[in-house]
């Protein structure tokens, strides 16, 4: 039982991080109908950026208590991440918009496979451990523990959800958001600029990702350019599994497939009498996506929508 | 032995949510009739279409073509045994020739495999070769063989109608059922189509139409069903039917009748 | 843009240039003819996935799994390592197994069909993006399994991979062996290279031949408006499966080809990059056009090895950060952005006026 509680506890904490992932994909695809596969790399490139960040700051500001230069680090990157999915969206992605379905997909990919290059070009190909600015004492909870970057990485959640709520819900931009994921032509018929609300999409999707992958860094010690692939991936699953376009959805879709992903990995090798073992835990999001969309291709949260002729 | 019936349905309803499309809906066609299927806007005739050709699955109904008993489950079985359609929005092979797009209607009476494809057997060419002499003999039929080889997407929207009514024959059909193929059209194309129309009733062809222009349809048409909000409301010749208290009701407001 | 003309159209300075091409390349070194011999095997590895993505427009994004299963067929069915790690098929070939050429060609072709069509099933409903999505999955999970295979029982050999695996025998001499034909030597990397000569150009005329057939019509039909293909009674799944199965038997073939000429694989050689650079060379060179096909995959099979002499310099320059294997990897996502926004149908598509065009141009195989 104890086993069980510690794996509930990662699987939640890990389904945060897809969770935040997972709302930049669904929004995206909400709204413009296009998977952005190089979403993953924006995690990436926020990580990486807060680890420059952070080896500036450090120095600079020895006095500083270590939340407060991650909290520091966090913000300026994600402006950065922002800045650069509003660059690519604008010089890739839109003039593509009207585009057979194919062009845009090959465009994501290339992006995707461009930005690990930089990446590995600016940063270098090695793994880079990053820094601990928390403390490290894990704290009981019954038989399992909690690391204080644990705690944060849930509270820091929960606190981007709230905003991210508000914004959608009381917001004329959120407005804007709902109605031109709804119905393009009208919303622009009420004065909504298209253009504008899908920039506003990649800017909110830059922050969350960045946010997820700076708490990733911090959690699992190392930043380096391929990080963002696996975490980008399964995200893109959860947002699937939640029901593609509803933000909700999204969220739940990334809890579950963290619960399901810890548990299972957890359990795996007593399930399998040990023939498989925690290393083929990454292929659990593929077999979670493979089966939602043969059996249920709308997501726990999703419309059927019918094909019309 | 053809018979007489080629398509009788009864009782077709489908339910979307929350909204009844069809109820109870009948339907008789004979062979080398040119029938005709009418309403106003939403009543339900392209949903009809697509029940009976299988795009979505209908509620409950009897559907019978040629005499037999048949399921509109799988599209393509119904157009294999013998249901061809145009559709509202043209569907066309966009990148493939205009020659191209009716040969490949001519799949579903033909067999040739992957085998015959790599090794180019003897009944593989003899059957390319009748393929495309079928489908040059369409392209004429409808009047656009001089553009076998253009790029179906590049042709006029009138060049298309054709191209896709002309690949509807290829399959064979017992049925040919137009999906508002004058949409779109000015006068000059309606009076073209239909004369390709009454060129194709008089060479035995049964065919069911859905069209707005309610004079095309006076003109061409031997029987008509008229639909309102998913229901038949009236049916019959279309002097009968242009008389029907209901249907003017129905159109009330479109100055067309 | 090309004159396909002088190219094409004249057929013996063509078939010049490719049996000649070993010998013109030999002054400047024997890894030249290597790359022309890769190119090759990478060039059957695009026709394949343009039968799945350019006529039927299904995007694989796990294409890489059937080289990966060609290869390791080979790999497995002519190496030491069974033998070794399993006494009781020692025992049963006890001069070990080694499997030659006309046994694994077919072999390959119909255990990666099968995997073809295993692997397609599933996606047959699905819709552009996921479907790419879930082939890519797909592709993952075939090369975790290999490379998690020496547990409990060892079949894949792990990440350490599969070695000593034999070279192709033809007419009895092992082509890992130079040719001395008296009056010229002929060495190992040239008797590949006209082995892997000959299986591209039957594989074009393949491609070629189903490409103008029944069968290539309906892909191409399903590729335009799969519900207008059904609506015209097209068995879209079995012809989907077909499509699946057919270009997953090109995948299976270069697979035991390239395992033959290595002598060695491993999990690392087929990685989601080399699924996504097979997919690049498709779109970028000309999506459902065989010329354009085998120019981009000659483009970013070569052109990437060439760049090693300039990778040299710049590397140097930027202080070890750029290399080779990272040039490669920018100038192709570069291709692949630039490509979709500036030349969407590819650096050499179908001419614009279809068949009429290309028959003015002289019939070609």
């Amino acid at each position: 039982m104890d086993v069980l509680l510690q794996q509930v506890i990662n699987g939640l904490v890990l389904g945060s991080m897809y969770a935040l992932v997972a709302l930049g994909y669904t929004m995206v695809y909400g709204i413009i109908n296009l998977i952005n596969f190089a979403h993953g790399e924006v995690l990436m490139i926020g990580a990486l950026c807060s680890w420059s960040l952070i080896n500036i700051l450090q120095p600079a500001f020895p006095n500083l208590p270590g939340w407060m230069i991650l909290l520091m680090a966090m913000a300026l990157a994600s402006m950065a991440a922002a800045a650069l999915n509003f660059a690519i969206e604008k010089i890739a992605y839109r003039p593509l918009r009207n585009a057979p379905k194919l062009a845009p997909l090959i465009t994501a990919i290339g992006m995707s496979i461009f930005l690990q290059t930089i990446a590995m070009i600016v940063w270098k190909p090695n793994y880079k451990p990053f820094p601990t600015l928390l403390p490290s004492t894990p704290i009981a909870i019954g038989e399992a523990v909690i690391t204080p970057t644990q705690l944060m990485i849930l509270g820091l959640t929960a606190v981007a959800l709230a905003v991210l709520s508000w914004l959608v819900n009381a917001t004329r931009l959120g407005r804007a958001m709902r109605a031109t994921a709804e119905n393009p032509r009208m919303a622009s018929l009420m004065g909504v600029k298209p253009d504008m609300v899908i920039s506003a999409t990649f800017i909110i999707g830059a922050v969350l990702a960045t946010l997820a992958g700076v708490m990733w860094a911090s959690n699992y010690g190392t930043v380096h350019h391929a990080m963002g692939f696996l975490p980008g991936l399964k995200a893109f699953t959860a947002a699937v599994f939640g029901g593609i376009g509803n933000l909700g959805g999204a969220v739940v879709g990334g809890l579950l497939l963290g619960l399901i992903e810890s548990i299972g990995s957890g359990y795996l090798g007593e399930l399998t009498g040990g023939v498989m073992g925690s290393q083929y835990s990454d292929i659990f999001a593929f077999l979670v996506l493979i089966l939602v969309l043969t059996l249920r291709p709308s997501g726990l949260m999703g419309e059927r929508v019918a094909d019309r002729a | 032995m053809l018979s007489q019936h080629v398509l009788q349905v009864a009782g077709v309803s489908k339910r979307f949510g929350g909204l009844q499309a069809l109820n109870d809906v009948h339907l008789n066609i004979e062979r080398g009739q040119v029938y005709g299927l009418i309403g106003p806007n939403g009543a339900g005739k392209t949903t009809f279409f697509n029940v009976i050709t299988g795009l979505y699955p209908a509620d409950s109904g009897s559907f019978v073509l040629a005499d037999q008993l048949y399921q509109p489950k799988d599209v393509h079985l119904v157009a294999k045994a013998g249901i061809a359609r145009t559709f509202q929005n043209i569907r066309l092979f966009a990148e493939m020739t205009a020659l191209e797009n009716v040969m490949v209607a001519r799949h579903v009476r033909t067999h040739s495999g992957l085998l015959g494809a790599i090794f180019r057997t003897k009944s593989f060419t003899q059957e390319e070769k009748e393929i495309a002499e079928r489908a040059h003999e369409l392209l004429a039929y409808v009047g656009i063989d001089t553009l076998a080889d253009v790029k179906a997407r590049t042709l006029s929207y009138g060049d298309q109608r054709r191209l896709e009514i002309a690949r509807a024959l290829a399959t064979d059909p017992q049925l040919l059922a137009l999906d508002e193929p004058a949409a779109g059209m000015n006068a000059t194309e309606k009076v073209q189509l239909r004369a390709l129309i009454d060129k194709i009733r008089h060479d035995h062809r049964t065919v069911l139409l859905i069209e707005h222009d309610v004079k095309l349809v006076m003109g061409l048409c031997d029987r008509v069903t008229v639909l309102d909000e998913g229901q038949v409301i009236a049916e019959g010749t279309p002097a009968h039917v242009q008389r029907d208290a209901r249907v003017m009701q129905a159109y009330l407001g479109t100055a067309q009748v | 843009m090309l004159n396909t003309n002088a190219l094409f159209g004249n057929r013996w300075l063509l078939a010049s240039v490719l049996l000649l091409l070993p010998f013109v390349l030999q002054p400047f070194g024997n890894a030249w003819i290597r790359i022309a011999d890769m190119s090759l095997l990478y060039v059957l590895l695009a026709l394949g996935l343009n039968i799945v993505v350019g006529y039927a427009g299904l995007l694989d994004l796990g294409y890489v799994a059937f080289f990966a299963v060609g290869a390791y067929l080979f790999g497995l069915l002519a190496s030491p390592h069974l033998t070794d790690a399993f006494p009781w098929i020692a025992t049963m070939f006890s001069n070990g197994l080694h499997l030659s050429l006309w046994m694994v060609l077919p072999m390959a072709a119909g255990v990666a069909a099968l995997f073809g069509i295993v692997l397609g099933a599933p996606t047959l409903k699905l819709r552009g993006d996921y479907l790419a999505i879930v082939t890519l999955g797909f592709g993952e999970i075939i090369r975790v399994f290999l490379n998690n295979l020496d547990q409990p029982v060892n079949i894949t050999n792990g990440p350490k991979g599969i070695g000593s695996i034999d070279a192709v025998s033809v007419f009895g001499h092992p082509l890992s062996k130079r040719l001395d034909l008296g009056f010229i030597e002929l060495p190992s990397v040239t008797l590949y290279y006209y082995l892997f000569l000959v299986l591209v150009v039957v594989s074009v005329v393949v491609c070629h031949r189903l490409e103008n057939s029944r069968i290539g019509r309906a892909w191409m039909a399903i590729r335009e408006d799969e519900i207008a293909a059904k609506a015209m009674g097209l068995n879209t799944r079995n012809l989907k499966l077909m499509a699946f199965g057919m270009g997953a038997t090109f995948g299976g073939i270069s697979g035991a080809m390239f395992a033959a000429f290595q002598g060695f694989v491993s999990p690392e050689s087929f990685s989601l990059m080399e699924s996504v650079m097979i997919v690049a060379m498709v779109v970028l060179g000309g999506l459902g056009h065989l010329p354009g096909v085998i120019l981009g995959a000659v483009l970013l099979a070569a052109l990437p090895e060439a760049l090693r002499y300039v990778a040299g310099p710049l590397q140097e320059m930027t202080g070890g950060r750029l290399d080779a294997a990272i040039l490669r990897q920018l100038l192709i996502s570069l291709a692949m952005v630039g490509v979709m926004l500036w030349r969407p149908s590819g650096l050499w598509p179908k001419p614009e006026y279809g068949k009429r065009l290309q028959s003015v141009e002289g019939r070609n195989a």
